[in-house]
């Protein structure tokens, strides 16, 4: 890697103005910013830690029954406190990685990153979630932009992320042999109002909804109402793990699957 | 009751103690004053015409002593090849220049354009990044059977072709193949890929090049399995060093599986920029490296037709395989797929003729080279899966047709020049048959399937040629250099020995398991042997460790080694206890004279022999040292028949192996626990090789599964328990402790079974899937099951 200054504030007002700067980048567990520096295809002149953040940290329930959960709160944490508050997330955080991703990788830091393989946005998208940060709160329908794009701007931190609980909610993930990541994801959290279900892994554009089926479950919540269901190959990934037809026929069965383990 | 040392004891693994508490000394370990570090630029295209390599700026930076281009070694040798196939027209292979650094035209991504030598590593990287590369772009070649179509663009220039040799083995087979083909009753076609393969040891390739100016002596420190191989090598061919001014060290290695056997170009730069430098030069290959440096396995594209008569007897089996080299030829690449997998075509089965073609073809794409089995596994492949599809065609069981055509009567000599000492093929797969409890398996098929999963069975045998070998049988066979192994076995004056051998262990247990035999020998506890090996400066000229052969061979060799100091203590004994030699016994260290209650311990022989007071000096030297130098007569035949059953997920096409048997015939052993450890990680990497790795390159010649992103590793939620049994033992007839080999075993034997089981799997649903080229991906094995 290359040289960079590092600091590493304690309040989230600190970190924003340690963002400010020319080149400043900020670092929260590293599971994919400490890789890519390694490898010296990233040079940021200047680190900002955001792991010594209290007010960051941490899973609560509000007053409205949300789970809120703080940005540079790792992925262990959330499977072990959000457990008994929403246990389809709780789930899911305990599915990313191995346990040392889980340790040190942080829900703020992979939601920011936005990688398509990633099983937290299905989480965000899937539960509707409202992504906090240090200038405004923004609906996870406006988050996700496509692959590794997200609304932030520079030097905008996620702070808190919000989970409206849903009656049930399940993750499949099916796994890319050799990294693990979801080859196709797909979170289905039935609320009150609706059924969402998103899917992560399979497309070009990043995690998405799918809205067919969702239409069809909110009537019927089992595997059965989308049975006949298919999404296009078409905008999927096709690469040496899957083609795109293989990563479109994935996502039907993962969805049956979620529907069928959390109804 | 088992035994609790010497042969057949399952001693626990010295060595552990220090791997397993960081104690180990590897070689990234060792850091020498006054060290400096090279970084290596590496090419990022495939195919390339260097204009080029300004290294002004770079030789400017912070920390630089020198930076050096392909221009520096232009009056050094190139890497060597270590075996020359003959082709069959009688003429020697196309072996192309392998320079150290690149000259004139980069070949594959990750061929060396330029290395920098700096006070740090990252002043190294930063350097190389200022060196301004032009190159232009040529077309690449990766597909074997494009880049041997005329017109093909060629990766070396001055050869005729991308064909490095046209082999046909047995050439004066052929008439008879053909004549056994015409009157078959039955043929099974299959054509199939040999998947590509990274090695991916725990420890990536270290080197670290010293240069001593009192003595004007080179040492080289190594990630190697042969540090005598590399001196020879490096010494003769590429720098122009005496043996004896040049020392290799290959201290503890973090395992090998073939890859750490070959030259490599980065060992050589580091031996020759620290002579230049007057300044030690270190390397430590970054994972990433490894992906695009290390030498690759397998990566053969084959057909296999298999002739039967009209009472399914094999008649003939014919092969056309199109082997790939990349872009130069590593170290024994040559050898991999003609004489380490023709002379397997036989298998375990007494098909009376046999024909092996194999074009070895040059691409744009890492050199590739023995891995775990080398060519064994592609023959087992090929011949298990193609005897698998025609019980299928034929609608017969698969067990049955194999035990009808098993070979029987030892010595048998195959169709394909090799002879085969001694074996039980019906014994390990009656064994088979017990542990894997084939009987239960459809009881576990319906158990499968009433949770909606596809259950299958796939059996096969495997035999290879381990122990290698016979120099003289490999040295007509075009090897350049000799197979023996050495040791040198030193007594102590107290009694206690070391055995200095040319074997060396990298993770295969020699420090616990050469004991066992010794303590055996003369009856003193294990603890006061200890093992030297990896040092040209400690141990005699050996040839390492590779190919399942250094109990078969190293071992022996210490065997007649250790029998020699046997002979002179005798002697000693009977001095001492003025008797007769011929009379005298050694038992559990103590030497007795027959037929009385003489004695004198092991320790006070040996004593007597640095202390000669008393000391028959007219007759013998003192001291206890002795040396010896074993050259087998006969490559060894380890064989044995495996069972795998998986579950397919018939909805995603994940594979998933619920149980897994092995029986081997391995001979004698020494460790059942070492064995079974062998085994056990054999069938690690088979079964990875089946379900998982693969190196892909697209047809720019990148590699895409360059990474542990894209490059699957089994990990231990991959594979089961597994059931082994190596109880079924038919020791080998002609080295002295009847062992085979056991390394490879596991890596050649389980591929067959694994794609038998999913094939037979799907069948059962069925599905009219004849094959599933590897690795058995779920997104290939969907789409298998859709066609």
């Amino acid at each position: 890697m290359y040289n960079f200054e590092f600091e590493r504030p304690t309040t989230i007002a600190d970190a924003v103005a340690a963002l400010g700067g020319d080149e400043a980048q900020a670092l929260g567990g590293g599971q994919t910013l400490i890789p890519t520096l390694k490898q010296r295809l990233a040079m940021p002149g200047k680190l900002v830690s955001l792991s010594g953040i209290p007010e960051m940290k941490g899973v609560c329930v509000n007053d409205d029954g949300a789970v809120s959960i703080g940005g540079g709160t790792p992925h262990a944490v959330v499977a072990r406190d959000a457990a008994q508050h929403y246990p389809g997330l709780a789930a899911l955080a305990g599915q990313i990685g191995d346990p040392a991703v889980r340790n040190r990788g942080t829900i703020g830091g992979s939601l920011a990153n936005n990688d398509p393989s990633a099983c937290y946005p299905a989480a965000a998208l899937g539960s509707g979630a409202t992504i906090v940060t240090n200038t405004r709160e923004i609906a996870a329908d406006d988050y996700f932009q496509g692959m590794f794009t997200t609304a932030l701007e520079e030097g905008e931190i996620i702070t808190e992320v919000r989970f409206p609980v849903p009656e049930a909610a399940n993750y499949q993930k099916f796994v890319q042999p050799a990294s693990r990541f979801a080859l196709v994801g797909v979170f289905v959290a039935k609320y009150a109002d609706g059924v969402r279900v998103a899917v992560t892994g399979a497309s070009e554009e990043g995690v998405f909804r799918w809205s067919a089926a969702e239409e069809a479950l909110s009537g019927n919540f089992t595997a059965d109402a989308i049975k006949d269901l298919t999404v296009e190959a078409g905008g999927m990934i096709g690469d040496l793990h899957g083609s795109k037809e293989y990563r479109a026929h994935l996502v039907g069965v993962m969805t049956r699957r979620a529907v069928a383990a959390a109804a | 009751m088992p035994k609790d040392h010497g042969i057949g004891a399952s001693s626990k693994r010295r060595e552990d103690v220090r791997f397993l508490t960081g104690a180990g000394n590897y070689t990234d370990d060792i850091n020498i004053p006054g060290q400096t570090y090279v970084h290596f630029l590496r090419s990022d295209i495939a195919h390339g015409k260097i204009n080029a390599v300004n290294t002004e700026d770079a030789a400017g930076m912070p920390g630089v002593l020198r930076v050096f281009t392909g221009t520096d070694f232009e009056g050094v040798g190139g890497l060597p090849c270590g075996w020359q196939v003959t082709d069959k027209h009688g003429q020697p292979m196309q072996e192309p220049a392998h320079p150290v650094l690149a000259q004139g035209k980069v070949r594959y991504v990750g061929e060396i354009v330029a290395a920098v030598v700096a006070e740090t590593a990252e002043q190294a990287r930063d350097a190389a990044e200022a060196i301004e590369l032009d190159i232009e772009d040529l077309p690449a070649v990766i597909d074997m059977k494009a880049a041997v179509q005329e017109g093909a663009p060629k990766v070396h220039d001055d050869l005729t072709s991308n064909l490095c040799y046209d082999w046909g083995f047995v050439e004066e087979n052929k008439g008879a193949v053909d004549e056994a083909f015409e009157k078959a009753a039955h043929v099974t076609t299959l054509e199939l890929v040999n998947n590509r393969l990274v090695a991916n040891p725990m420890e990536p390739r270290v080197a670290i090049g010293d240069y001593t100016r009192h003595n004007g002596e080179s040492t080289l420190y190594t990630t190697s399995q042969n540090p005598h191989v590399i001196r020879l090598l490096m010494g003769a061919f590429v720098l122009g060093i005496p043996e004896h001014k040049l020392r290799v060290v290959a201290p503890d290695v973090g395992g090998g599986f073939g890859t750490k056997i070959f030259h490599y170009a980065e060992e050589a730069f580091c031996t020759f920029a620290a002579k230049a430098l007057k300044r030690p030069v270190k390397w430590t290959s970054s994972r990433s490296e490894a992906f695009i440096s290390d030498a690759h396995g397998r990566d053969h594209v084959t057909k296999i037709e298999l002739a039967l008569d009209g009472e399914n007897n094999f008649t003939a089996i014919r092969t056309e395989t199109y082997a790939n080299m990349g872009a130069y030829l590593s170290t024994f690449a040559p050898s991999v797929p003609t004489w380490l997998h023709g002379t397997l075509m036989a298998g375990n089965y007494k098909t009376p003729a046999i024909y092996v073609n194999v074009k070895a073809v040059f691409t744009n794409t890492v050199p590739v080279d023995a891995y775990r089995g080398a060519g064994r596994p592609e023959a087992t492949f090929q011949l298990e899966r193609v005897i698998d599809k025609a019980a299928r065609e034929l609608g017969v069981d698969p067990i049955a047709l194999r035990r009808q055509n098993f070979i029987t009567e030892f010595p048998y000599a195959t169709p394909v020049a090799v002879e085969y000492d001694t074996g039980d093929y019906n014994a390990t797969m009656d064994k088979l048959e017990e542990i894997a409890d084939l009987k239960g398996f459809e009881a576990r098929r319906k158990e499968s399937e009433a949770r909606g999963k596809l259950r299958g069975l796939g059996v096969n045998c495997y035999i290879e040629a381990c122990g290698i070998a016979p120099s003289n049988l490999v040295g007509q066979l075009g090897a350049r250099a000799g197979l023996y192994e050495s040791a040198t076995v030193r007594v102590n004056a107290t009694g206690g020995l070391v055995v200095m051998t040319g074997s060396h262990s990298h993770g295969q247990g020699h420090e616990t398991s050469f004991p066992q035999v010794i303590s055996e020998m003369i009856g003193i506890p294990e603890d006061q042997v200890e093992i030297v090996h990896g040092d040209t400066a400690r141990t005699p000229m050996g040839m390492g460790t590779y190919g399942s052969r250094s109990l078969a061979v190293g071992g022996s060799a210490m065997v007649r080694a250790t029998e020699k100091i046997i002979n002179k203590t005798k002697k000693i004994a009977a001095h001492l206890m003025e008797a007769s030699e011929a009379d005298i016994e050694l038992k559990d260290g103590q030497f007795t004279v027959a037929g009385t209650d003489k004695s004198v311990a092991w320790g006070d022989v040996c004593l007597a022999a640095y202390v000669p007071h008393n000391y028959p000096l007219d007759d013998i030297e003192p001291g206890l040292e002795e040396t010896a130098f074993y050259d087998p007569s006969n490559f060894t035949y380890p064989a044995g028949a495996y069972a795998c059953e998986v579950e397919v997920d018939p909805e995603t096409g994940k594979v998933t192996i619920e149980r897994f048997a092995a029986a081997d015939d391995f001979g004698n052993v020494v460790n059942p626990m070492i064995v079974s450890g062998q085994v056990h990680g054999g069938l690690a990497q088979g079964i990875g090789q089946a379900l998982l790795e693969g190196a892909v390159y697209d047809e720019t010649g990148q590699l895409l599964s360059a990474s542990y992103m894209d490059y699957a590793m089994p990990r231990a939620d991959d594979v089961p328990f597994y059931t082994v049994d190596h109880s079924c033992q038919t020791p080998c007839t002609h080295n002295p402790l009847g062992v085979k080999g056991c390394g490879e075993a596991g890596a050649i034997g389980s591929p067959p079974s694994v794609v038998n089981a999913v094939v037979d799997a799907l069948q059962s649903a069925g599905k009219s899937v004849t094959h599933i080229d590897m690795p058995l991906s779920p997104g290939r094995v969907w789409t298998a099951m859709q066609g």
